[in-house]
């Protein structure tokens, strides 16, 4: 139940860790300085949450291991975090198609995290549900100006769009963690969440303008540890200096 | 586009109720509510308002500082003008 319960928490906690990595490499690199503080307060607010998640995991893990050895010194296939959050800032739709695909599943997965039986992880979901709603109130919105902009705009954010898609089946995947975690009523069934997030995305996609992607073949690997190609990278700049410099803190 | 930056919008902030708003700085935005969405991220990240809100830059019309002493001088040596010459309870707050 304990290690169930840890990857569990990993399973949630990755995702959060690998976007907000991704959107932290926007700060001082936005087009605008206005949405560059924006992308990097999401980043903050990701990283916020992981810090939550991971205490609580180190805390199950009972033998010594920190919030940031978790964070920073698991290998890439010990990392559980779905393809659609390690996909990189290629272009500005990118970012914005990215963070609208994950914040839609997020805000949704939180809602059903609240009634969680673990007291800690309904505690959790609770506080992040706030700055989940404005991520998915900002994205939607970006979604929206793109789609809806100029004809390069919109047609930047339906390749985005197009490209990630495959993307978006993996998030409704069970792993082993998640069946135990839902016999015991302290997991969320992501199964169940499928059809409203299809209904949202395609609802605020339409409202852009945009056409909704009718791809039938999905990605996936993520949640075992399969990573593509570009989480090593990424990795490598999030472990730089706690491999460089083992045990270094600020 | 017809121009290649956004235009400038001037951002308010109440920090608490009961407080005025007040000027807090300026940044750029598509439209109104881009600009409260950037006045939020820019301006309130750390805790600093309740309330906010956004003019376009272009909507205000601001006294020439040429003008100055005609403007603003005549005042500077009219010290019976200030409310100095009497006590102010201490219940009276942001005076």
């Amino acid at each position: 139940m304990k290690e169930h319960l840890y990857n569990y928490i990993l399973g949630i906690a990755d995702n959060s860790l690998i976007l907000g990595q991704r959107m932290g490499e926007l700060c001082g690199h936005g087009p605008s300085l206005e949405t560059d503080i924006a992308c990097t307060n999401i980043s903050l607010d990701l990283f916020g949450q992981v810090r939550s998640y991971f205490q609580y995991a180190a805390k199950l893990a009972g033998d010594g291991r920190t919030e940031d050895d978790i964070a920073m010194l698991r290998k890439e296939r010990e990392y559980v975090n779905v393809l659609l959050a390690e996909q990189p800032n290629t272009n500005f739709a990118y970012t914005i198609g990215r963070q609208f695909l994950f914040d839609i599943y997020h805000l949704l997965y939180l809602t059903e995290l609240q009634k969680s039986k673990d007291l800690t992880l309904s505690a959790i979901a609770k506080k992040c549900i706030k700055e989940v709603s404005y991520h998915v109130r900002f994205s939607s919105d970006w979604v929206k100006r793109l789609g809806d902009g100029t004809e390069e705009s919109k047609q930047k954010m339906q390749e985005a769009v197009d490209d990630l898609w495959v993307y978006t089946d993996e998030l409704f995947h069970q792993t082993e963690a998640d069946k135990v975690m839902i016999t015991e009523e302290v997991g969320v069934d992501v199964t169940k969440l499928k059809e409203e997030y299809y209904t949202r995305v395609s609802e605020i996609l339409e409202e852009a303008g945009l056409n909704i992607p009718e791809s039938k073949w999905f990605q996936k690997g993520g949640k075992q540890g399969i990573h593509t190609e570009h989480l090593g990278y990424l990795l490598a700049d999030l472990q730089y200096m706690q491999r460089t410099y083992p045990n270094m803190e600020w | 586009m017809a121009t290649k930056d956004w235009p400038l919008w001037e951002i308010f902030v109440r920090s608490k109720n009961g407080l005025e708003h007040r000027h807090f700085g300026s940044l750029h935005a598509a439209d109104a509510e881009m600009a409260l969405e950037n006045a939020r991220d820019v301006y309130t990240r750390r805790n600093e308002g309740v309330s906010i809100w956004v003019v376009e830059s272009k909507h205000i019309t601001a006294s020439n500082p040429e003008n100055y002493g005609e403007l603003f001088e005549p005042a500077q040596d009219k010290v019976y003008r200030h409310p100095t010459f009497y006590d102010l309870p201490d219940e009276v707050k942001h005076m």
